[in-house]
C-alpha cells in the first residue's frame, strides 16, 4: 500500500514501459499527443471567430496525461474522461471533427448540440460522458469497475480529475467504495496546479495522492509532462485490475497552461511559473526525444495538419439540429449499453508490428 | 391468489425480478446480513450471494454514482435509499448523472431507486418526508408510487425492466397495514397509467400513495356522495387523459397528497385541469396537503400537518356544496 513518488518500473522492469512500446507505438503517443493540441487549437480559433457558442475549455499542456493512461486500454475497457483530456477520446476513435461539430454545437457531434464543449462521451466507443459536477464520473467509473467484478470479466474502468476534485465528499465516497471491494478501476488525478483560480496551497494540506493509502490501495505519483511514464503508471494500474489487484491512484504533476476557460486571463498564474512549465511542454519534449531516436516526426506533424484540415472543413459544413428536436429523447425507448472502443496499443494486436524502439 | 402485504409484494417483486434475470442486483445499506431496515430484502443475500446484494457502506451518492456506472454496462441495480429523505445525499447522481445521460449522450441508465417515504411515526422531519416534487423538476427521471400490493409488485417489476432511471416511492404506512391480492410470478403494470379506485360521478378525489387509502376511507361514505377516486400510481408519465376524464365525468375534483403544498404533484394536476379542463369544472379545484413546514416530531403536531381522513372530508363536503 506504499505511496511512491518514483517513476514506477514498467511491467517488465525496464524504464519508461520502453519494453511494452514498440517503435510505431511511441509514434502514435506522439501523434495522439499532436492531434490532441492542435484539435484544441483548432477550436480555439473556431471560438474566436464566434462559431464556438458558451465558453471553451481545453487541456493544452496536460496532452501526456490523458494521451499516456488512455493508451494503456484495451478495447472492452471503460472510460470516464474529463474536458481536460481530449486526448482519451482520440485514443478510443472519437475523429477530431465530430470533436469540433460538437464544440460548435452541429447535429453531428457527439451530443447532437444537446451539450457543449468536452461533455461528451461516445458511447459506442465505450466512454461515459462527464458531468460539469467534476468527482461524479469516479463514481460512475466504481460502477463499471463493479459490473466487470460481478461477471467476473478481466476489465478494467479509467476515470479522470484534477486536485480540485479531490476536495469533494463525493471523491472520497468514490475512493472508498473501490478501496472496500478492490474495483478493478484505474484513478488518474491531474493536478495541474489550480482549480480554477486556487492553487494546491489552498486545495489539501496533505497531497491527495498520499491519501490512497488510507483506502487500502495504492497511489503513484508520476511525471504527468512524461507521456511514456503517465503510460508506464497506467498500465501497470491496468494489468494491476484486471488480475483482480483493485484500484490505482495515479497522481500525475502537470501544469494547465491556458485559463481555466478561454475567458480566464490567468492573472492569478505567477508568470515565472508559466515559463517553468513552458520549458516542459510535453509534446515538444516527446518530439525531440523521438527525433533523436530517428522517428520522423515532421512526417506525423504534416498527417496531423492534413487531418486537421479535412475535418475542419467537414465540422464546418455541418447542419445545425432542428429545434423542434430539442424536447426528444428526455427518455429512452431501449437500454443499449455502452460499446467498445479502439485500443491502438500494439499490445491489443500483437501481430500488427514487433519491432521496439 | 395469495393475499399479501405491500412489504411482501415489493419483496416478491424484488426477489422474482433477480431470479429471473442475472442482471438485477441490489445495493444500499444494511440490505445484506441486516435484511434492510424494513427488511424488503430479508433473506436476499442468503439466496443471491453478497455480489448481487451489497451492503454499501453509508454513502448514498456511492449507491447512486455506482448504480449508474453499473446500469450503462448492462446490469439493472436497483438501489435502496434506507429512508426517502436520504436521497438529498444521493440527489447529484440522480438529478444530473443519471437523469441527463440519455438526454445528453444517448445512453440509457436503467436504474431503479426505491425511497421509502412517507410520515404518520413520528419519524421526524428526516425520516418522514415525500420528497417526490424534487424529482418532478429533474427532467429524464420516472416516478412511481404505488397505493396497494398489487400495484406495488407490478410496477416494481416493470421499474426494474424500464431503461430509464425510476424512481420508486414505496410508502411506510403502507408496508405492513395494507394487505391485498397479489398475482403469483412475474407481471408487470405499465409505467404511466392510473387507477380509477372507486367508481363516482359527484366528485373526483386524485392522490397517490398512502393517501389513496385515505381517499377511499374519507369518501365511503359521505352523505350518499357518489365519489370517484383516481389513483395516479404514476407521477412521471402523468396520466394526463385518466385524470381530465374523471374531472369531465364529475366537474369537481380534490386533490390530495401527504407531500408539501407548493410547487407540490396536486399544483400541477391543478394546473394541467386548469388548463385543459376549465370549461368542465364546477366549483374551485381544492387540494389537500401537508402544509409548507418540515414534518414534525411529536404526534399531535405531525398529526396536525399530514392529512389525516377529516380534513378530507371536510374538503370534500365543502366542495359538493359549492
Amino acid at each position: 500500500m506504499a505511496t511512491t513518488t518514483a517513476r514506477p518500473a514498467a511491467l517488465d522492469g525496464s524504464e519508461d514501459g520502453r519494453g511494452l512500446l514498440t517503435r510505431d507505438d511511441r509514434a502514435r503517443l506522439y501523434r495522439y499527443m499532436l492531434l490532441m493540441r492542435a484539435t484544441e487549437e483548432r477550436a480555439l480559433t473556431l471560438y474566436r471567430q464566434g462559431k464556438v457558442p458558451g465558453s471553451y475549455y481545453d487541456g493544452h499542456g496536460q496532452e501526456a496525461v490523458s494521451v499516456g493512461s488512455a493508451y494503456a486500454l484495451g478495447p472492452r475497457d471503460r472510460a470516464c474522461v474529463l474536458h481536460r483530456d481530449l486526448g482519451a477520446h482520440l485514443i478510443r476513435g472519437v475523429r477530431p471533427g465530430r470533436v469540433l461539430a460538437q464544440m460548435m454545437g452541429r447535429a453531428t457531434g457527439i451530443t447532437g448540440g444537446r451539450d457543449g464543449n468536452m461533455h461528451f462521451g461516445d458511447r459506442h466507443l465505450g466512454c461515459v460522458g462527464m458531468v460539469s459536477m467534476l468527482p461524479d464520473m469516479a463514481l460512475v467509473a466504481c460502477g463499471l469497475g463493479l459490473a466487470f467484478q460481478i461477471r467476473r470479466e478481466p476489465r478494467v474502468a479509467m476515470t479522470w480529475f484534477g486536485e480540485g476534485s479531490t476536495a469533494n465528499g463525493v471523491w472520497h465516497e468514490a475512493m472508498n467504495v473501490a478501496g472496500i471491494r478492490r474495483l478493478p478501476v484505474v484513478f488518474v488525478l491531474e493536478n495541474n496546479q489550480f482549480a480554477y483560480s486556487t492553487p494546491n496551497d489552498h486545495e489539501f494540506a496533505v497531497d491527495p495522492v498520499e491519501r490512497a493509502a488510507g483506502y487500502g490501495f495504492p497511489g503513484i505519483k508520476v511525471d504527468g509532462n512524461d507521456v511514456e511514464a503517465v503510460f508506464s503508471a497506467a498500465a501497470a494500474a491496468c494489468e494491476r485490475a484486471r488480475t483482480g489487484g483493485g484500484p490505482t491512484l495515479i497522481e500525475c504533476d502537470t501544469m494547465r497552461m491556458h485559463g481555466h476557460g478561454a475567458h480566464d486571463d490567468m492573472r492569478y498564474v505567477p508568470p515565472e511559473l508559466l515559463e517553468h512549465w513552458a520549458a516542459r511542454d510535453p509534446v515538444e519534449a516527446y518530439e525531440a526525444r523521438l527525433a533523436a531516436a530517428g522517428i520522423d516526426t515532421a512526417a506525423i506533424q504534416a498527417d496531423v495538419r492534413a487531418e486537421l484540415e479535412r475535418d475542419t472543413e467537414w465540422a464546418l459544413q455541418q447542419p445545425m439540429p432542428d429545434p423542434p428536436t430539442a424536447t426528444d429523447g428526455v427518455f429512452a425507448e431501449v437500454a443499449e449499453p455502452l460499446g467498445d472502443g479502439e485500443a491502438p496499443w500494439s499490445r491489443w494486436s500483437p501481430d500488427r508490428e514487433a519491432t521496439h524502439a | 391468489m395469495p393475499e399479501l402485504t405491500y412489504l411482501q409484494a415489493i419483496s416478491d417483486a424484488l426477489r422474482e425480478e433477480m431470479r429471473a434475470d442475472e442482471r438485477v442486483f441490489c445495493l444500499g445499506e444494511d440490505i445484506g446480513r441486516f435484511g434492510g431496515a424494513f427488511k424488503v430484502t430479508d433473506g436476499f443475500i442468503e439466496e443471491f450471494g453478497p455480489d448481487r446484494v451489497w451492503d454499501t457502506p453509508l454513502a448514498e451518492s456511492a449507491i447512486v454514482g455506482t448504480a449508474v456506472g453499473a446500469a450503462v454496462e448492462g446490469l439493472r441495480p436497483v438501489c435502496e435509499m434506507q429512508f426517502a429523505d436520504f436521497i438529498s445525499c444521493g440527489f447529484d447522481q440522480l438529478v444530473n448523472v443519471a437523469a441527463k445521460m440519455h438526454y445528453r449522450q444517448g445512453l440509457a441508465v436503467p436504474i431503479t431507486v426505491r425511497l421509502p417515504s412517507g410520515g404518520g411515526f413520528s419519524g421526524g422531519p428526516f425520516h418522514s418526508q415525500n420528497p417526490e416534487a424534487w424529482m418532478l423538476q429533474a427532467p429524464g427521471l420516472k416516478v412511481v408510487a404505488p397505493s396497494t400490493p398489487r400495484d406495488a409488485k407490478g410496477l416494481l417489476a416493470a421499474a426494474i425492466q424500464d431503461p430509464n432511471p425510476v424512481v420508486y416511492l414505496e410508502h411506510k404506512h403502507l408496508y405492513r397495514r395494507t394487505k391485498g391480492e397479489v398475482p403469483e410470478g412475474r407481471y408487470e403494470l405499465p409505467l404511466g397509467e392510473a387507477r380509477i379506485a372507486r367508481e363516482g360521478t359527484d366528485l373526483s378525489v386524485i392522490a397517490y400513495g398512502a393517501m389513496v387509502g385515505v381517499a377511499l376511507e374519507a369518501t365511503e361514505d359521505l352523505d350518499g356522495a357518489s365519489v370517484e377516486v383516481l389513483d395516479l400510481r404514476s407521477l412521471v408519465p402523468l396520466d394526463t387523459d385518466a385524470i381530465l376524464g374523471s374531472v369531465r365525468k364529475t366537474s369537481k375534483v380534490v386533490i390530495l397528497h401527504e407531500a408539501t403544498r407548493s410547487c407540490g404533484v396536486g399544483a400541477e394536476v391543478a394546473a394541467l385541469i386548469a388548463e385543459n379542463a376549465f370549461e368542465d369544472l364546477d366549483g374551485p379545484i381544492v387540494r389537500v396537503t401537508a402544509p409548507d413546514v418540515p414534518i414534525p416530531f411529536s404526534p399531535p403536531l405531525e398529526r396536525a400537518v399530514l392529512p389525516q381522513v377529516d380534513n378530507v372530508k371536510e374538503a370534500c363536503r365543502e366542495l359538493l356544496a359549492y
